[in-house]
Parts: C-alpha cells; structure tokens; sequence
C-alpha cells in the first residue's frame, strides 16, 4: 500500500526529466529532458504568468478567509446570542448543500457583478468558507474567556483585544486555517474553470488541464506542469505536517 | 451540536452594555454575512427558482415543476445518475474499509517506522485533483505504464483498454480516487483509534479474541461515529465528483463524450455541460443541480438512522 500511494510521485518526478515517448511507455530512470520540458512550458504556456495568477489567487483567497473568517468565527462564539445562534445553525446546514447547486447562479451573479473573467471572481465567492468558520469557532471555545474580560476591564477596546490580545495566541488555529484554504484554492478547478475564460488569467489546476486534453499532449511537459503545481502543497506538508494534519481533520476530533 | 451555551461570559446586569456587546457581535460577523448572503444563500434560494423556469439564451419563461418531470425521460440524465451511484456504492465502501484497516495496523505500536507508512498513504491527498487525474490517466493509457509493466509481469497478455473501454474506465476511476482519498480517511480513523483505551484491547485478548475478531468487535464500534461522519463526507463528495472524470477521459472540456460511452457521465459533469456546454438552459441545469441536493440530504439522514439505531 505504501509503494502504492507513493510511487506515482517518483514517477512524476521522472516523468519531468523525459521525453513524451518515454513517459507514455513508462520508462522509470531519469532522463535529460527537464530543461527542454521546462523551456517549452514557459515559453509556449506562459508559466510565469500562471504560475504568478495562481500566487496571486490562492493568496488573496487566504488572507481574507483568515481575516472574514476568523473574526465571524469571534463573533459567534464570544458575543453568543440567541439571534446569532439561529444565523449559525443555518450556515452549517448550508455544508450540506453542494457546489454543484450554486454554480450556475454563482456564474450569473458574476456576470451581473461584471467579475467574469476577474481573480476576482474566483476569489471573492470562496473567502467566507463555512467550514473554516466552523474550524475557527471550535477553537474559540477552548480559549480562556478571563483574558478577554481582563482586556475589558483594561479598558482596551473589543476590536483590540480581539487582534493583539486573542490573534497572536492562537497562531497554530490560523496555520492550520491557512493551510487548509491554501491548499483548498490552490487545488481548485471547477469554479475557476467557469469563471477564468481568457489563457491569461488562467491558473496552474486549468493549465494541466488544458495540456492533458490537447490533440498531441505532450507527457514530458505535462509531468513538469504537474511536479510545479504539486510543489507547493508538498513542501507545505512536510514543513507543517502537524497543523496540516490537523487543518484537515479540523474540528472532528472527538 | 450548535453549541447551546448561550450564557454570556459576562455577568454584567448593564443592559445598555450588552446591547453594545451584541452590536459588537454583529460587527464582527458583519463581513462573513454579507459574503455568504451573496455568494451562498441567494445563490441557493435563486437556483430553486431558476429550476422552475426554461431559459434558452436569454428567453426565459416559468414552466413549474415541467423541468424535474423532463429528468425521468432525458437519457443522459439517467445515465449520469447510474454512473453517479455505481462509483458511489463500490467506491466509497472499499476505500472506507481499507482506510479503516490501514488505520488499525499503523495504529499498532509494534510496527517499526509507522510513522514513514502513514506519511506515505497520506501523501496522495496533498495532490490536486486535476493533477492527479492527468497523472493517472497517462499511467492507465493503452501503451502507458500500467499496462506494459503487467505484461512484463506476465500478468497479462494483452493491454487492457483502460480508459477506451466503459466498463475498464470506471474502474480505473475507482482505482484512482482510492489511491487519493484513502490516506485521508485514514487520518480521521487513526485520531479516533487514539482515543480507544489499549485495555480494551488487553483484555479481548486475554479472552482469547484474535486481531480479525478484535477489529470487527472493537475498532468498528467504538469509531462508529467517526465511520459515520467520513461516510457521509465521502458520500457528498463523490455526488459532487467533477475533477476526476472531466480529466481522465480525453479531450477534457471540450469532449463530446466524457469517458468512453459517457461512462465517466456524472451527474455535475451533466450539470456543467448543460449550464456551459450545449446551448445553455440554465433552468434545467438548476434542476439537476436540485437532485444532487435530495440525494445528498437523503443519503445523510439515511446514514444517521442506520448509526442511531445500533446505539
């Protein structure tokens, strides 16, 4: 099972270094392919430009989830009130209800906002994730509601206390957040698809599509595509395997 | 579950001052509502309104409930459907089981290096799942790896025709979305087998229980809810599955079958190809989008009845 699960990595990572030839009948050493690969990668598909599309998307994407997110998530648990609570409810019941159903009011939603075709677009629709809320608020829970009243009593204002008081001790909540809504909009493809229509605004998930679903794909090219867009996400979970982990597994601990 | 400790950590009988307080509280959640107003709750209640119009281009007109009763005659709607259910039904279950066995042996402190094994099964879901899919569909293409490493092997005579053949892609789909999503489920289970005393175990043994009788008596009852919840999040997923087949099958996007015969069909595959593919009907495509929400609700409360009841 271990072989199983881990060999397909070492095959992409040979597959960077080798011909298209080579990689559809499997060869398994490596090649001297890579920079040729790489070359026609950045200057047939304009690599940087995604690369940097994809940057700019999945970074947005978690500095707003983390701030829109995290501050609904205070909200609900330390202001708690009945109103509120009803308000919530109905937010984690809407976990239930799948994308499938939204996209296509999404896309005339977009259309109508002018954000077709926009980061935008993409970005906007996804920063107040349900879940990361959810995630967020868990952790609330655990944290010692006396710091804050002691806040109170120092007179230090709510939105203070919240962003130099409760922010800062609770850093591995926001890593594993982080992580969690990186790798949610780094992978994404549906709603990019739907809403990214021009090569230019593309990012790396539609690039590899795209190079795959070509008449002639050339499978060199493709496995260095893929190496680059899985990089980032891997690097990530071996440095921060623990809030990874726990980012992914959320709030299900029991 | 929606916690109902509703008792404000204050104790201040200052009624102006929690009326602050609560001013705060909507403050602080002001941004996420508006968001989620716009881009979740009014999406939702307008795709149960465009489910009963007809929309060709720009003409729209109200047709009720004429859009859920053209399903039950539109055959690639059936089609997707079946296929939708036939990945669900074998998918889900072998993958939870393996997970769940996977998670018992890694859980065992005997094994040396157990920490490497689960690194490793966890890693494919670090992958993107467009990635992965254009991994595997080159893996699994007539000539490719797959295939001239089984004949090398002398497993096989002839290449299997994978991804050319209806039945063979749908099990290469199955294959590939169990290599992604087992490490992960596993991940879920090994949380929750921290939490089953060793003593439990202890003393099954002592009474002479083996380690098949102790995983089905055991491990299988007391990770119940957690079984529970993976099955219904694996459930969801896979109503929704749309990376996957969109890149396994050739041609992508644009392909005018999505797998061999329409074997990779599913049921948000159906939903994009009618929203941005044909002629776009935006109402129809509303009202599919509708049974993947009845089925996923459905399913759900299905799961929780079969979980209460053997409590």
């Amino acid at each position: 099972m271990f072989i199983i699960s881990v060999f397909p990595f070492y095959w992409m990572i040979v597959g960077m270094t080798n011909s298209a030839v080579d990689v559809i009948k499997g060869k398994m050493t490596f090649g001297n392919q890579l920079i040729h690969n790489f070359i026609t990668l950045n200057t047939s598909y304009n690599l940087g430009r995604i690369l940097l599309n994809s940057i700019k998307v999945s970074g947005l994407t978690v500095i707003g989830t983390l701030i829109v997110a995290s501050m609904a998530a205070y909200g609900f648990e330390i202001y708690s009130s009945k109103s509120r609570e009803i308000v919530y409810g109905i937010i984690l019941l809407t976990m239930m209800v799948p994308f499938a159903a939204l996209m296509v009011p999404l896309f005339r939603l977009i259309v109508e906002l002018k954000l077709l075709n926009t980061h935008a677009g993409v970005i906007l629709p996804s920063i107040a994730s349900v879940f990361i809320i959810f995630f967020f608020r868990q952790s609330f829970k655990s944290f010692p509601k006396e710091i804050i009243e002691a806040a109170r009593v120092d007179g230090a204002s709510e939105i203070r206390t919240f962003f130099s008081i409760v922010v800062p001790s609770m850093k591995s909540t926001y890593a594993a957040a982080a992580i969690f809504s990186f790798t949610t909009s780094w992978n994404s493809y549906l709603w990019p698809l739907i809403v990214l229509q021009t090569d230019n605004q593309k990012t790396m998930t539609l690039l590899i599509s795209n190079l795959s679903s070509a008449y002639f794909p050339e499978y060199g090219v493709i496995m260095t595509a893929i190496v680059i867009a899985t990089l980032p996400t891997l690097i990530i979970f071996f440095a921060l395997q623990k809030y990874f982990v726990q980012g992914m597994t959320g709030a299900v601990k029991q | 579950m929606v916690g109902n400790e509703a008792q404000t950590p204050l104790k201040s009988k200052n009624v102006s001052y929690e009326r602050i307080l609560n001013r705060y509280g909507w403050g602080f959640t002001f941004l996420a509502l508006i968001l989620l107003i716009t881009f979740l709750f009014y999406p939702i209640i307008y795709s149960l309104y465009l489910s009963t119009m007809s929309s060709r281009g720009i003409v729209q007109k109200f047709v009720g409930l004429n859009n859920y009763l053209r399903l039950f005659n539109d055959q690639m709607f059936l089609i997707a459907l079946k296929n939708t259910f036939t990945i669900l039904i074998i998918q889900v279950p072998i993958m939870l089981f393996l997970a769940l066995v996977l998670a018992t042996i890694l859980n065992d402190k005997s094994i040396k290096f157990r920490g490497v094994f689960r690194t490793g099964i966890f890693l494919p879901a670090v992958t993107s799942l467009v990635a992965y899919s254009v991994l595997f569909k080159m893996m699994f293409s007539l000539d490719g790896f797959i295939n001239t490493s089984l004949i090398n092997l002398h497993i096989i005579k002839e290449p299997v025709p994978w991804l050319l053949d209806p039945f063979w892609a749908k099990v290469t789909l199955i294959i590939a979305m169990t290599w992604r999503w087992t490490g992960y489920n596993m991940v879920f289970y090994l949380s929750g087998l921290q939490n089953i005393p060793y003593e439990i175990y202890e003393s099954a043994e002592m009474d002479g229980a083996n380690k098949i009788q102790q995983f089905f008596y055991i491990t299988i009852p007391m990770l119940k809810p957690i079984i529970v919840f993976t099955t219904i999040m694996s459930t969801i997923g896979t109503l929704q599955l749309f990376d996957e087949p969109m890149n396994l099958s050739s041609g992508g996007v644009t392909a005018s079958s999505i797998g061999p015969g329409n074997s990779l069909l599913t049921l948000s595959v159906y939903i994009y190809n009618l929203a941005f593919k044909y002629m776009p009907n935006f109402g129809y495509a509303a009202a599919v989008s509708y049974v993947i929400v009845f089925f996923a609700a459905i399913l759900t409360v299905i799961q929780f009845k079969v979980a209460g009841e053997k409590n």
